[in-house]
């Protein structure tokens, strides 16, 4: 318990994973939420991969949170550049409304 | 030790909370913010764990920059405030609600059944790729292999970057009108003809200019 091993990074990133995916089960709000619970859920891979680089000694997992950053980073903007564009065009971006590809 | 396990709990007990008042909070700006106070705790406990670099990327990239765009694109929308209930929704009576918990619950529990279960493989520390060195610093070491043997990686992202970049101003760009600008176009092909006019003045009558 009081030793911080790798499970316990584990176990927070499992937690942060959790949220990110009931944020985008629940949300009946606006695609921004969505956007962040992606966000989210990005960060908490962002996290294992750390925790298994520190705690088994290899640099990889560091190389790859820095390009994860990189998509994500992009990923963001392009999202939000739809969102936008979508807001334009038809006035909302409430989920519930968003219904032109008929899903 | 003692110091990193209590500051560990603290962190995590922040990033946890935070990212949950993310999903549940009202007002999208709120989120934002809670967002913003997620990727600070991640950051330390990068930081604390020893992944210096990363960790100072992460309130670079995330708080400075991605958060920032998100806070401009909701406050641009004017969606801050959303009315009504709490996750509710005109279509389907709020049973998505128990479904969508009871699925992240699985999931949840899949995720702690793995963490719990699972082993190194017993060649996995001889199979290393690169170690780290405690001799240089974290920041040193990325670079040393960052720019060798991954850079085609690194540009592959520069690439991805630019191409979202490009892809951003493509789809938010519109074209306005009643807005004046330069055509580079029309200033270069212009002629003599239709730039200077001459005309034979009267005497004593002006001329009058931009008939």
């Amino acid at each position: 318990m009081l030793s911080i091993g790798l499970g316990h990074y584990l176990t927070l990133a499992a937690i942060i994973f959790t949220i990110g995916i009931v944020g985008i089960f629940l949300n009946r709000k606006n695609v921004i939420v969505i956007l962040m619970s992606i966000e989210l859920i990005l960060l908490a891979v962002n996290i294992n991969l750390v925790a298994f680089s520190i705690f088994i000694n290899d640099l990889s997992g560091q190389i790859f949170t820095l390009f994860i950053l990189t998509v994500a980073a992009a990923e963001a903007a392009i999202g939000l550049a739809i969102i936008v564009v979508y807001f334009r065009n038809s006035d909302t971006i409430r989920v519930e409304e968003i219904k032109n590809l008929k899903g | 030790m003692i110091a990193h396990s209590v500051f560990f709990y603290i962190f995590s007990l922040i990033a946890i909370v935070s990212a949950v008042m993310v999903t549940v909070s009202k007002n999208t700006v709120h989120s934002v913010f809670f967002l913003i106070l997620d990727f600070i705790s991640i950051s330390c406990l990068f930081i604390m764990i020893g992944a210096e670099f990363l960790g100072m990327i992460m309130l670079i990239v995330y708080v400075g920059a991605v958060a920032v765009l998100f806070l401009f694109v909701v406050m641009m929308l004017n969606v801050a405030e959303q009315k009504g209930q709490w996750f509710s929704s005109r279509w389907d009576g709020g049973t998505h609600i128990p479904v969508g918990l009871l699925v992240s619950l699985i999931i949840f529990f899949e995720l702690i059944i793995v963490i719990g279960g699972w082993k190194y493989k017993p060649d996995l520390l001889n199979s290393l790729s690169i170690n780290i060195s405690t001799e240089v610093t974290n920041t040193r070491s990325i670079g040393n292999v960052l720019y060798t043997d991954y850079i085609l990686l690194f540009q592959i992202s520069g690439i991805i970057l630019l191409v979202a970049m490009i892809g951003a101003i493509v789809l938010t760009y519109r074209e306005r009108a009643g807005v004046k600008r330069q055509s580079y176009v029309k200033q270069i092909s212009r002629e003599r003809d239709e730039g200077v006019d001459l005309v034979d003045v009267e005497k004593n009558k002006g001329v009058k200019i931009d008939a």
